[in-house]
């Protein structure tokens, strides 16, 4: 049943055609919506009355792929989970099951992930604003300079890993394979290069008056519902709570590195999101910075580390990272035996998602685009 | 003033479109297939078997151990063992595949068989125009043999520690049968 709003007659008792609710559905073939998701909305003339996500058109039984493999064979399937980040879905699988196992990770494996980690999510988070403008209407400029940048990164992850998305660099006790020669330089000269792109997008964006009047003050998330639901990542921190993982659990080395955490200062709006994604990339460049210029030699792959017949001992495991999409969790049950008893993925798009008709209620059809692309979903993750 | 950032914004637009005429490093289209990027030495696409020597199905490393088969995460690899052994590299008496079949429709080329492969025998392709009109992407043993000195052209780093690996470890193979008590040979 759809609950009218309160001062409206309800809907069929009275004749007037402006004062009737009606049902949209919105996806999964709509191109606003990121991928195949479905929101069922229900309109009071133009502003949402309620809202009904539906999702479930990508599952690929990932979780249960992956409890049928070995442990070695659910990397490149974690790579497919959220596609754009595939380095930071493969660390977060690889940091649990070096928790399970009690694996050693060498230096200069952890610097090389740090640094394909913040390059994930420097492409990811100017990816999102590319495609949050270009909800907006902004058609094609802004995406297409992010891409620009995303392109040199994806060249320098080709040139690493193999593969320009799929990277499956990560392994259980380090990486695949040592940087190629001359990579470092190439990386820090892409890095060097993202800070006059980032003034750039900033000019092409920040202050412009239509994109302020169209985001400011739409689709606020309170910073106690945000906890509530159980919110992660830049969405959180755009309400002004200051949990990042990175500094919470400073898994890996993050504790060696000097960065802060942006926070939004709007109460949570669609701008602030926007805004900490940018300033987050900002962080992101001073860790590439420090990481490119610390990484000691060394091994890439702890020499006793197993590639097959990797058994951990009966237990369990979860193991946490902030992915550029907010808290991405991975938990692991082992029987002792060559694949994991339970594979469970906590994806951090799924459970952003769900406070979206928190968010839109009240606001018209054309906010809740925007509202969903501040999100930041990708489908991959969310129907797993 | 209203109309700043907006103004702003227009300026920039307007750099970058002035910029994609001229700067080398904005001009990035490439004119595909006249031209072609140069590959990158890591690119990997399907799995290939080296063979050794001038015959492909003869000289193939492959031992029919089937560690891919298993490990493979799409399970795209069939295999089916030879009855009889051949004398490998070192001398060795080995099966050999008699089948070995990849479906490349179901590769998800992870590359997760090159690095399970205990006989250096099946590496990565970088070969990516696939498209054809028959129904010819399951890729039978004939199809996948290549010759080690085609992977020594598409991966030269990766080939020269393979090969070097392999040349040291048959040079011991024979230092030890030639240190062998004559007693001990048949």
């Amino acid at each position: 049943m759809i609950a009218p709003p309160a001062e409206l007659p309800a809907p069929g008792r009275v004749g007037w055609a402006d004062h009737d609710l009606l049902e949209v559905a919105m996806g999964p073939h709509h191109p606003s919506t990121h991928g195949v998701f479905r929101m069922n909305v229900v309109l009071d003339g133009e502003s949402v009355a309620k809202l009904t996500p539906i999702f479930g058109f990508l599952h690929r039984n990932h979780e249960k792929i992956a409890e049928r493999n070995s442990y070695l064979a659910a990397i490149p399937y974690t790579d497919r989970l959220d596609y754009i980040c595939s380095m930071t879905n493969n660390w977060a699988y690889v940091l649990t099951v070096e928790k399970l196992a009690g694996l050693p990770v060498p230096d200069r494996a952890e610097y090389i992930r740090v640094i394909v980690g913040e390059f994930t999510r420097l492409f990811n988070h100017a990816c999102m604003a590319g495609f949050l403008l270009q909800d907006m209407g902004a058609l094609g400029t802004p995406l297409m300079y992010a891409f620009r940048e995303r392109e040199k990164i994806l060249d320098l992850f080709e040139a690493l890993s193999g593969s320009r998305m799929m990277c499956n660099y990560l392994r259980f006790g380090g990486v695949r394979c040592d940087l190629p020669g001359g990579w470092r330089e190439q990386a820090a000269g892409v890095a060097a290069a993202f800070h006059p792109f980032l003034d750039q997008f900033e000019a092409l964006l920040s202050e412009n008056e239509i994109l302020r009047a169209r985001t400011q003050g739409v689709g606020v998330l309170p910073p106690a519902l945000a906890v509530n639901a159980g919110v992660t990542g830049p969405g959180l921190r755009a309400s002004g709570v200051n949990y990042d993982i990175r500094k919470v659990d400073q898994y890996g080395i993050y504790n060696r590195f000097k960065f802060r955490v942006p926070l939004g200062a709007r109460g949570g709006d669609v701008f602030d999101r926007y805004m900490v994604r940018i300033l987050e990339m900002r962080e992101s460049l001073a860790i590439l910075e420090q990481a490119l210029r610390d990484i000691p030699e060394g091994v890439f792959l702890d020499p006793k580390a197993k590639l097959r017949n990797l058994r951990p001992k009966a237990g369990e495991a979860y193991g946490r990272i902030e992915a550029p999409k907010g808290e991405l969790g991975f938990y692991l049950i082992s029987d002792g035996g060559p694949a994991p008893y339970r594979y469970r993925i906590r994806p951090p798009s799924l459970v952003n998602l769900t406070v979206l008709e928190d968010m839109c209620l009240g606001h018209a059809i054309a906010d809740v685009v925007i509202i969903l692309g501040s999100i930041d979903i990708v489908l991959g993750e969310v129907d797993r | 003033m209203l109309g700043r950032g907006i103004l702003r914004g227009l300026i920039e637009t307007g750099r970058n479109f002035c910029g994609s005429y001229y700067d080398p490093a904005r001009l990035t289209t490439v004119q595909y297939p006249e031209e072609k990027l140069p590959p990158q030495e890591n690119a990997r696409t399907l799995p290939f078997l080296v063979y050794d020597g001038q015959d492909p199905l003869a000289g193939l490393r492959c031992t029919a151990c089937t560690i891919c088969e298993q490990e493979c995460p799409a399970h795209c690899i069939r295999i089916v063992k030879d009855t009889v052994k051949k004398p490998d590299y070192l001398g060795k008496m080995q099966f050999h595949p008699k089948v070995f079949d990849i479906d490349a429709m179901v590769c998800m080329s992870c590359g997760v068989c090159v690095e399970v492969c205990p006989f250096d025998s099946i590496k990565m392709d970088r070969v990516f125009e696939l498209a054809q009109d028959r129904r010819a992407l399951v890729l039978h043993k004939m199809n996948l043999a290549k010759s080690n000195q085609y992977y020594r052209e598409i991966h030269p780093t990766e080939a020269a520690a393979v090969d070097a690996a392999r040349d040291e470890e048959q040079r011991k193979a024979r230092a030890k049968k030639a240190a062998a008590p004559a007693i001990l040979t048949p």
